[in-house]
């Protein structure tokens, strides 16, 4: 029987990657970005050569590819529908199932002569190792969380230190979720906005502007550095921060400017929070447990904010 | 069964009698919860837990369990307006 060929791969990224890796990033055409599942030759690779295993979505991909500058290796690809390792390791996708079906397959047993495969940290939860031996007789060895750190593993023996196998959250990845939530949120932004304008000028609109910012861009920017440990105070300080100037000019004019200011502050703070809740979104940073928690501590709060808040404007019409 | 509860914080469950001390669990761990080395594996940072299951899948004593969950508030948002279950988007 005719054995599948080897896709042929190399560790440069070029401009197209880059461009699609931009596309992928702020939300263009999601499941497109996608590589051919299957087994994959990184610069010519031999029977005694490393096999690792990804997703067969163009950022997991090329993360490897590019880690691995100037080496030889096996690119074992499942098919995860074009998702990324963690998402489709949660869902199901990156599966012991799929892995396994992988590597009967491509007769992966008889192009290599060990029997080690090398693993994606974030594959935990949809891989288990030792079933994966049972089924196939390789051997799982997990891998970093990040691709950048496989050079430190492939030349240390594959062993890690324990800040590899940490997840953290630094500036770089949260600001690469920004471009993704603003296109969600542009549209409501834009009709919020409007609408404010329309009825109270440019102070109105500008207000609202700030208080989507603050949720979209302060926050991710500023997350180290926020007081509260849940996702929703912590936007709704941000959200107050930024209002305060348009509060500042709103309070002019006694006690009437103090309600609306205090309205405004109240109606709003509330677009902020909930956009920072947004960043909870697909990150192995919070459990379902804490949204859960965060759902049941703030929701009333945050409807009374926004009921108070109405309530002051409204009045403030009528005086 | 003397499984108990790791935190109060999340739904992380050990049974140290299962643990077979292959220390699989703080290799897959995203936040250090375990520290492997012994049996039973200590839970250093029971608090750290996300509820990713990463552990539970790979523990071969079946000492571990959690009640699973993506952290992501809109999923949890749309499964609780929509019900059943929904499949994570992926904004990453």
């Amino acid at each position: 029987m005719a054995r599948a060929p080897v896709r042929r791969t190399d560790s440069r990224l070029r401009l197209r990657h880059r461009l699609d890796h931009v596309l992928a990033r702020w939300g263009y055409r999601r499941s497109r970005h996608r590589v051919e599942p299957g087994l994959w030759g990184l610069g010519d690779p031999g029977p005694d050569d490393p096999v690792l295993v990804t997703a067969n979505y163009t950022l997991s991909f090329d993360a490897l590819r590019a880690a691995l500058r100037g080496r030889r290796a096996w690119i074992l690809v499942l098919d995860t529908r074009g998702v990324n390792v963690w998402c489709a390791a949660a869902e199901g996708a990156f599966s012991t199932e799929e892995l396994v079906r992988r590597v009967r397959e491509t007769e992966l047993a008889e192009r290599v002569s060990h029997r080690r495969l090398i693993l994606p940290q974030l594959a935990g939860p949809g891989v288990a190792g030792h079933r994966v031996r049972e089924e196939t007789g390789f051997r799982v060895l997990w891998g970093p969380v990040r691709a950048a750190h496989l050079p430190a593993f492939l030349d240390g023996g594959s062993k890690t230190d324990p800040s590899m196998r940490r997840v953290r959250f630094p500036l770089g990845d949260r600001l690469a979720l920004v471009p993704v939530e603003l296109v969600h949120a542009l549209l409501p932004a834009l009709l919020l906005a409007a609408g404010a304008g329309w009825a109270g000028g440019f102070l109105w609109a500008g207000a609202v502007i700030a208080a989507f910012l603050a949720g979209l861009l302060l926050f991710p920017l500023l997350l180290p550095l926020l007081p509260f440990r849940d996702f929703w105070p912590n936007g709704g300080l941000l959200g107050v921060l930024a209002l305060a100037p348009f509060a500042w000019r709103l309070s002019r004019g006694g006690v009437p400017g103090l309600l609306a200011a205090l309205g405004m502050l109240l109606l709003l703070a509330p677009v902020s929070a909930w956009l920072a809740l947004g960043f909870t979104g697909c990150t192995p940073y919070t459990s379902a447990s804490h949204v859960r928690r965060e759902f049941r501590r703030w929701t009333r709060p945050m409807a009374a904010s926004l009921v108070l808040g109405g309530a002051l404007l409204g009045w403030r019409l009528f005086l | 069964m003397t499984a108990r509860a790791c935190s109060p914080r999340n739904t992380l469950r050990f049974d140290p009698q299962r643990c077979v001390g292959c220390g699989d669990c703080a290799r897959v761990c995203p936040h250090g919860v375990f520290r492997a080395g012994g049996r039973p594996v200590a839970v250093v940072r029971p608090d750290a837990c996300m509820e990713c299951g990463a552990c539970v899948t790979n523990c071969r004593g079946g000492a571990l369990a959690v009640d699973k969950g993506v952290g992501c508030a809109w999923l949890l948002l749309k499964q609780a307006l929509l019900g059943g279950e929904q499949r994570c988007g992926g904004s990453s």
